[in-house]
């Protein structure tokens, strides 16, 4: 082969390599992204079925609910206009309280019941999840209907 | 008044910045010696500025001054000294200001060790990281001013947030800026040279050692954040793919491909243009993470001020400072054009290969942290990603680089001469596939493709890493430090796959619901909750229960996990215990009181874990090593 023949099988290779690449990332990403559903776009059908996502909102005061002695239990997440029921077996974390925000992972069951795998509570107990901030503030015209401020106290970095 | 003068270090240490960068882009550009000369006492009076104003702050914080409002915001006189000190960085101002300090120290040490340098050009690598430092220091001032009062000062401070209050995180963000800040020195360098429009071996050898520290010490920030993750927020894992996570790994990666070809410019000559190119990309990548974590626009574990100024502020800098030297690279880099070729298996062609590999990695890993920041702000939904698009995604191209690191480790520079070393390559193989055959079959678990490729990948490069050590050694040649150094980075490199991938194959984890007395099995072990009783500490009271693990019935640790309740911020933590062995982390957590006398216990046993941090920590030596070898430590320059 000459320099040139060469040089230009391996930006042919390249190409082939990056693209292929983007490809599969590409279908990695179709696959595997969740997205975010608040209460109301599930009780109104928008959220999958049968795919894994996101959802995320309020626990609603006294409905945390666990038989003594065991790690099953479930809680309500509420938008304050739609509720879900939120059933979940395992550890839930330190900031996990009534009345603060609170992002499930998981799937929606047939009876309407969320399913999680994932409980995430942020560590810091004034901050809520940007995104149930912006659910809620959406449904109440702008106006929190509980402190959303995120304080700064964050890792240094 | 103390912290007041500070405030006045400052400004003042704005001024010497301001003129640093002003004499030591102008004079070399103005042939003016006068003014390359007075570059460096300026470097030295900004760093002297910059110095006393972080005392001043430290001290602030020792002597419990609450009447700063940032360090009411942070402390609190029950703080133990230690932590006292660190929470000077535990929120955004001060590390702000701790970061521009870890700069101006770095721009001293270029003033300092850079003797060898043509003057004009030390002028205008001085000139440039003045630039950036007035950046940071307008930033800092402007807003995030460490140093406001809060009158009346009230009678204690709100506290450290309790997850910052640990060792490890008190080193962890001092390391990683060290890193972030280091790679623009050679950011630096490479604007230096860009606007010289000249680029020679001799750059590289220079750019060379500031970029390998830099990069060993973003390696060990890095590897202390996933190590703090790992036991104090309890979730047992060593990395998460975290918004926050990716900020720091993504200059890491392209700092990783920078090193690699910045080999091939200094040994050959060759792709001068992309080695500025990822130098550029590199730092541009270290403002881009701060901008992300700074300015709240990610979701993420951590949880940071979401400021609208302070992420404009940022946003401007980063578009400043990345179009200046993407506009300078348009401009300059045709001008350093590379003059000779080189054969299909060389050496270069196997970086050329690890560099694309790296490069490709990176652009995952930014697809898939910047996606959901761009699909919201387009209005497409608010998604997540998650470890079921990296973990794919990112092997792709890493798992590739790493079998290519083993055949490339021996090639040589320009000519195809592996066939020579063709039975160094099959016997290192072979003995790597042997052993992977062994423990397969000492721990076989059913059909995971991953885990013979990661342990046969990973033993490989370990293998190939040592045998050129290994056979100047034997026939009394002698090692540079730049060939041990090296062989110690690929060696731990292998290490770390092969423990990644016994973490990920061979882990056991389960929750358990358990009284005092009673007992759970978590695959092969057992764990029995003997005792819960309460502590008090300096500022927490704490829960603490005594977990004793069997395996196979005999008894293998003594686990002690509290669950602290810190009182300043009325924040329950979890504090795992964990049992470190030579040969697997034995880990339990508390999780909340179940009623009915049980309480949930996160048990886990992790086999090889501690070899992932301590693999990085030998990366990080292997490049220190190879910063120091004996051909960047002479003092004279050749031209």
């Amino acid at each position: 082969m000459t320099p040139r023949q060469r040089r230009v099988v391996l930006v042919v290779g390249i190409l082939c390599g990056v693209s292929l690449a983007g490809l599969l990332a590409l279908s990695a990403f179709r696959e595997n992204v969740m997205f975010f559903f608040d209460p109301t776009q599930v009780a109104a059908g928008e959220a999958p079925v049968d795919k894994r996502f996101r959802l995320g909102g309020m626990v609603r005061p006294g409905t945390v609910d666990r038989e003594a002695g065991s790690l099953e239990m479930s809680f309500v997440v509420t938008d304050f206009n739609r509720d879900v029921k939120v059933v979940y077996s395992g550890i839930i974390p330190d900031l996990f309280r009534e009345n603060q925000g609170v992002v499930a992972h998981g799937r929606l069951g047939a009876d309407g019941v969320f399913v999680a795998d994932e409980i995430l509570a942020k560590h810091d107990e004034n901050y809520m999840p940007p995104e149930v901030a912006e659910a809620i503030k959406k449904k109440h015209g702008g106006v929190m209907p509980v402190n959303p401020d995120p304080r700064s106290a964050g890792a240094g970095i | 008044m103390i912290v007041e003068s500070g405030h006045f270090m400052l400004v003042l240490a704005l001024l010497a910045a301001c003129y640093q960068s002003v004499l030591g882009l102008v004079g070399p550009a103005l042939q003016r010696s006068s003014w390359i000369e007075s570059v460096r006492p300026a470097v030295y009076a900004q760093f002297v500025f910059v110095s006393l104003s972080l005392a001043v702050l430290i001290s602030a914080f020792v002597q419990n001054d609450f009447s700063v409002l940032y360090v009411a915001s942070n402390s609190n006189s029950a703080l133990p000294l230690l932590y006292r000190v660190s929470a000077v960085w535990g929120a955004h101002e001060g590390s702000l200001l701790l970061w521009a300090w870890i700069l101006v120290g770095w721009t001293l040490a270029v003033a300092l060790l850079s003797k060898g340098l043509p003057a004009a050009f030390l002028a205008r690598v001085l000139g440039v990281l003045g630039l950036i430092s007035v950046g940071f220091l307008l930033f800092t001032l402007a807003t995030s001013n460490p140093f406001e009062r809060l009158l009346p000062a009230p009678p204690d401070g709100r506290d450290l947030n309790p997850l910052l209050q640990d060792p490890a995180l008190a080193a962890h963000p001092p390391m990683l800026y060290a890193g972030y800040v280091g790679l623009a020195v050679a950011f630096a360098f490479a604007c230096a040279a860009m606007i010289e429009g000249r680029l020679d071996q001799a750059w590289a050898r220079w750019t060379r050692p500031w970029t390998s520290i830099a990069w060993a010490f973003l390696t060990v920030g890095i590897a202390l954040g996933s190590w703090w993750a790992y036991y104090e927020l309890g979730w047992g894992g060593y990395w998460f793919w975290d918004p926050v996570e990716n900020a720091s790994f993504m200059p890491w990666l392209v700092a990783t491909a920078l090193i690699h070809s910045l080999a091939v410019t200094e040994s050959r000559g060759l792709f001068k243009s992309w080695t500025l190119l990822l130098a550029i990309l590199a730092f541009s990548l270290s403002l881009l993470g701060t901008f992300l974590v700074r300015s709240g626009v990610l979701v993420s574990v951590h949880s940071f001020a979401a400021d609208p100024a302070r992420g404009f502020f940022i946003l401007v800098f980063l578009v400043l400072v990345i179009g200046s030297a993407f506009a300078l690279y348009a401009w300059r880099a045709p001008l350093l054009k590379s003059n000779s070729g080189f054969e299909f298996t060389s050496r270069e062609s196997f970086l050329l290969f690890n560099n694309i590999l790296l490069v490709v990695a990176a652009a995952a890993v930014f697809a898939g942290t910047m996606a959901p920041l761009i699909s919201d702000a387009l209005g497409l939904g608010t998604l997540s990603v998650g470890r079921q698009f990296f973990d794919p995604v990112f092997l792709l191209p890493t798992l590739p680089l790493i079998a290519l690191a083993s055949v490339g480790i021996h090639s040589s520079w320009r000519k195809s001469r592996l066939s020579e070393r063709r039975a160094a390559i099959l016997v290192t193989l072979a003995v790597a596939l042997l052993i992977a055959v062994i423990l397969l079959l000492a721990a076989w678990e059913g059909p995971k493709l991953l885990t013979p490729i990661g342990l046969i990948v990973g033993i490989w490069l370990m293998l190939s890493a040592l045998v050129d050590p290994i056979d100047r050694w034997r026939r009394g040649l002698s090692l540079g430090r730049a060939t041990i150094g090296m062989a110690l980075a690929h060696a731990a490199l292998g290490l770390f796959v092969i423990s990644v991938t016994a973490v990920e194959s061979y882990t056991r984890e389960r929750d358990l619901a358990l009284a005092v007395g009673e007992s759970g099995t978590v695959g092969e072990f057992e764990y029995r909750l003997d005792a819960l009783k309460m502590l008090e500490g300096p500022n927490y009271d704490a829960l603490r229960a005594d977990v004793t693990v069997f395996e196979n019935g005999r008894q293998i640790s003594l686990l002690h996990p509290e669950k602290r309740n810190y009182w300043v911020q009325r924040q329950m933590m979890t504090e795992a215990g964990i049992d470190m062995q030579w040969s697997r982390d034995v880990f339990a957590a508390l999780g909340e009181d179940l009623g009915a006398g049980r309480w949930s216990v996160r048990a886990q046993v992790r086999p090889l874990i501690n070899y992932v941090w301590l693999a990085a920590l030998l990366m990080a030596i292997g490049a220190v090593i190879a910063a120091t070898d004996r051909r960047y430590r002479r003092k004279d320059s050749v031209e």
